[in-house]
């Protein structure tokens, strides 16, 4: 297939998966904001969560105060953010305009009438009325574009690549969200009898839609590093650093038996998993949450360049 | 001939005669208020007021269902077209930077008998616009015998040097031709124009089929239609019938666009994927030692057809305008090597130009021997002394436009002019005589458009869509019909107004009798 397709579909993928997780992080801190202070709730989540999202530098940039009414704002709807859920819905229709022929009908109508209701979206007055549409939008737009892949596509490159763009996303969402809230994972802050930081933990479960997952996987109360373990270390865990990567060894491989070659992005992106799979709990907290996440982060990145490379995207 | 074009008198009785048969059955729809134009052959109601042959199950059909029905089944085609998302970009108009061709529900019909004429007249035109082509490249024996003035094709902008003495596979220059035809009476059909260059509109042809086999099951069950979804299938053939020799029997073909961005692009995509084929940017395109490769997943990928719809200036701009950056560098010179095929070939503008337009009969008859089937539009050349002294002395009543001259400008409607307008032409027109020419105003025919209130007579023109491969031209019944949906007005653009129609060529032995 053509190396500008393959780049487009990896990509489509990618603002898809990021819209949803925006979304879904939205949601999660507006519930932590909204907590008494006694219970953790206060203003600079929201700093935190522009941090988490990549955007806090042209947040910064545009004047605007960290209120919660101008973070969902710049996150949600602002031109001037790059990856707000705004821009990743109308930069995955020009990317899908831009490869038609190699999507479906289901997954171009999703795309589509998604962009379409957007702009719909965009002329309601009242902001809350606004916000509550636009995260129902991105939802249901990345889960129709999936379930339409899914359902419909002949898996061939046009597949592959597409989810390839899915789980490198969604690794790299899981892994800054970890980052930005590390320090309240760590043990030692843990306070007999219920922390002020219970409540941060089961935001974090709640944007990553883990919270009944959490239950399920340990049968016990919250505790920061089960947090951590699920969403680095659990294969069973949709969004969690291993499966992630386990999906991109997996769709990498596919593709090098459709081109009936190995290449250095199916080897570096085996040699992250297998870092991850002999990693522990304790020997990741030796080592720094921090510093673990942000070595991976580099990892998932330069996957990112390796396939661009490989497959002549550049 | 040129009486023939002139306005008719009106029918009498026309008006309160469709309304008549409008009225049969219960809720059918009423005729518009607004004035039916009788100055123009309608083709349902053609001039005597009985429906024609080829519309009766059509005007049965109307006279039987709801006008509610008619105008919710209109909604739904919108929608339709929305969400498979069939539009074209208007340049310069953020705000509705994706706009629908308006599609009306009510079909264009033409009689099997009249589509054999204009099939021949079609096939015809474009073997002599070829072979112009292949002359005016080679030997320009035309221009030697004193038929077509020297002038008019080597200082045409249009021409090509690059192409002097290159010979495409199998002679083919023109592979898709969208020959514009007008219709002004009962068995009179005109060329306006011969687009041989990048000529788009059949995908709206196809996607108008689908669109009314799925709204209308009912009434097209009623009609013997002859199909046209083979269409992409005989572009393909038409596309590997030319590949370079060396491609061998499987050659890769691409489509090349110039971006999404382009009013066509919809058109682009949409062919690319019924044919199966790669749609392609200048920059997935690389020359090296003078072979065309794409840039794919396993490589670099040897190109062999492109299938091009951007215009020769900005196809490389290492042979053509160098501030294009849609192009391929270096594509020229691989072409030149006869290494890959472009359709249509590189310099088909010079016989699709507006002066060389009023050659064309006399081009048919010197390289066919035979007299031309399809009637140009009878067109006075300025250059010629009595032509010019003609068009003087007529100027309130003639269309006079400017040979290199495009989109209207620095024409002349006569009688749509004042007499200081008029005058102040006549000045430029005798300043530089050969930079016009003039015609008569044409009374174009309408069609029945469907409106809120019931139907009303407008405009149309026909453009069907003729390729010609190395085993010659073939043309899917039909075309794309384009219809001004503004009252009174004759301008079908689509940028300006102008809509689309299904065209249906029916088998006559289904179209008997009449009402």
């Amino acid at each position: 297939m053509l190396s500008r397709t393959a780049d487009n579909l990896f990509w489509l993928a990618r603002y898809l998966e990021r819209a949803d997780h925006l979304a879904r992080l939205i949601v999660a801190t507006r519930r932590l904001a909204a907590l008494p202070k006694a219970y953790g709730g206060q203003q600079s989540e929201w700093e935190s969560v522009l941090e988490s999202a990549g955007a806090i530098e042209s947040f910064k940039d545009s004047g605007l105060a960290a209120s919660e009414a101008d973070a969902t704002e710049f996150l949600a709807f602002s031109p001037d953010n790059p990856s707000s859920i705004r821009n990743c819905i109308e930069l995955a229709r020009t990317n899908a305009r831009s490869v038609r022929t190699a999507l479906t009908a289901e997954m171009w109508e999703a795309v589509n009438s998604g962009y379409l209701e957007l702009r719909a979206i965009e002329a309601v007055a009242d902001p809350d009325d606004r916000l509550g549409r636009m995260i129902d939008l991105a939802r249901r737009v990345s889960l129709a574009y999936d379930g339409g892949a899914d359902r419909t596509m002949l898996r061939n490159d046009a597949f592959f690549f597409s989810r390839l763009g899915l789980f490198v996303e969604r690794a790299d969402n899981t892994a800054r969200l970890l980052d930005v809230k590390y320090h309240v994972l760590l043990p030692e802050k843990e306070a007999v009898g219920g922390s002020l930081d219970y409540f941060q933990w089961a935001a974090i479960l709640r944007a990553v839609s883990a919270n009944t997952a959490y239950h399920w996987v340990y049968r016990q109360a919250l505790r920061p590093w089960l947090v951590a373990d699920l969403l680095v270390l659990k294969r069973e865990m949709p969004r969690s650093l291993i499966s992630c990567c386990e999906n991109v060894v997996l769709n990498l491989d596919r593709l090098a038996r459709s081109h009936g070659k190995q290449g250095a992005a199916q080897r570096e992106a085996r040699s992250v998993l297998g870092r991850l799979e002999t990693m522990t709990m304790d020997r990741m907290i030796q080592g720094g949450l921090h510093e673990f996440l942000e070595s991976f982060l580099n990892d998932n990145n330069r996957i990112g360049g390796i396939v661009a490379e490989q497959y002549l995207f550049a | 001939m040129q009486a023939s074009l002139g306005p008719r008198a009106a029918a009498p009785a026309f008006a309160s005669a469709l309304a008549r048969i409008l009225r049969v059955g219960s809720g059918a729809g009423s005729v518009s208020k607004e004035v039916w134009n009788l100055a123009a052959f309608d083709e349902m109601m053609g001039l005597n007021a009985r429906v024609r042959a080829p519309y009766v199950e059509l005007s049965r059909w109307l006279a039987a269902t709801p006008v509610e029905l008619r105008n919710s089944r209109k909604a739904q085609a919108e929608l339709v077209f929305r969400r498979i998302g069939i539009t074209f970009a208007v340049y310069g108009s953020e705000e509705s930077s994706e706009r629908l061709i308006p599609f009306d529900i009510l079909p264009r019909i033409i009689a099997r008998s009249e589509w054999t004429v204009l099939e021949k007249g079609l096939t015809q035109r474009v073997t002599a616009l070829n072979r112009l082509l292949q002359d005016l490249y080679g030997d320009a024996e035309i221009v030697k015998a004193g038929v077509i003035p020297a002038d008019l094709i080597y200082q045409n902008p249009a021409f090509r040097p690059e192409m002097k003495g290159r010979r495409p596979p199998h002679g083919v220059y023109v592979h898709i031709a969208g020959v514009d035809l007008v219709r002004t009476g009962e068995n009179e059909f005109y060329v306006l124009e011969d687009n041989a260059r990048t000529p788009s509109g059949v995908s709206y042809m196809l996607e108008n089929r689908e669109v009314m086999i799925r709204l209308f099951p009912e009434l097209v069950a009623r009609h013997r239609i002859a199909p046209i979804d083979n269409y992409t299938d005989r572009l393909l053939s038409t596309l590997r019938s030319v590949a370079p020799q060396a491609a061998g029997p499987d050659p890769t073909i691409v489509v090349l666009t110039p971006g999404l961005y382009n009013s066509a692009y919809y058109e682009h995509s949409f062919l690319a994927d019924k044919l199966g084929v790669e749609l392609v940017e200048g920059r997935d395109l690389i020359v090296r030692d003078d072979i065309v490769y794409m840039r794919t997943t396993e490589g670099f990928k040897r190109v062999d057809v492109i299938y091009r719809r951007i215009d020769d200036d900005f196809l490389d701009p290492l042979a053509f305008r160098p501030d294009s950056t849609l192009g391929v560098a270096g594509l020229m010179g691989a072409y030149q090597m006869g290494n890959v095929t472009l359709a249509n070939a590189v310099g088909t503008g010079v016989a699709d130009d507006k002066a060389i337009y009023s050659y064309i009969p006399e081009a048919i008859r010197f390289y066919l021997g035979e007299n031309p089937l399809l009637n140009n539009v009878p067109t006075l050349r300025c250059r010629e002394p009595d032509a010019l002294k003609q068009t003087l002395d007529r100027l309130d009543e003639l269309v006079v436009k400017e040979v290199n001259g495009s989109g209207g400008y620095g024409m002349l409607v006569g009688p749509r002019s004042t007499k200081a307008q008029i005058d102040d032409f006549a000045a430029k027109l005798k300043a530089h005589p050969e930079r016009y020419i003039s015609q008569p105003t044409l009374a174009l025919s309408t069609c029945p458009i469907s409106v809120d209130s019931g139907i009303a007579p407008r405009h149309v023109d026909l453009r069907p869509f003729v390729l010609n491969g190395a085993n010659g031209v073939s043309i899917v019944p039909g075309g794309l019909t384009r219809v001004a949906l503004k009252e009174g007005s004759l301008v079908v653009n689509s940028s300006q107004g102008g809509g689309t129609k299904d065209t249906w060529v029916l088998d006559d032995a289904t179209v008997e009798g009449g009402i």
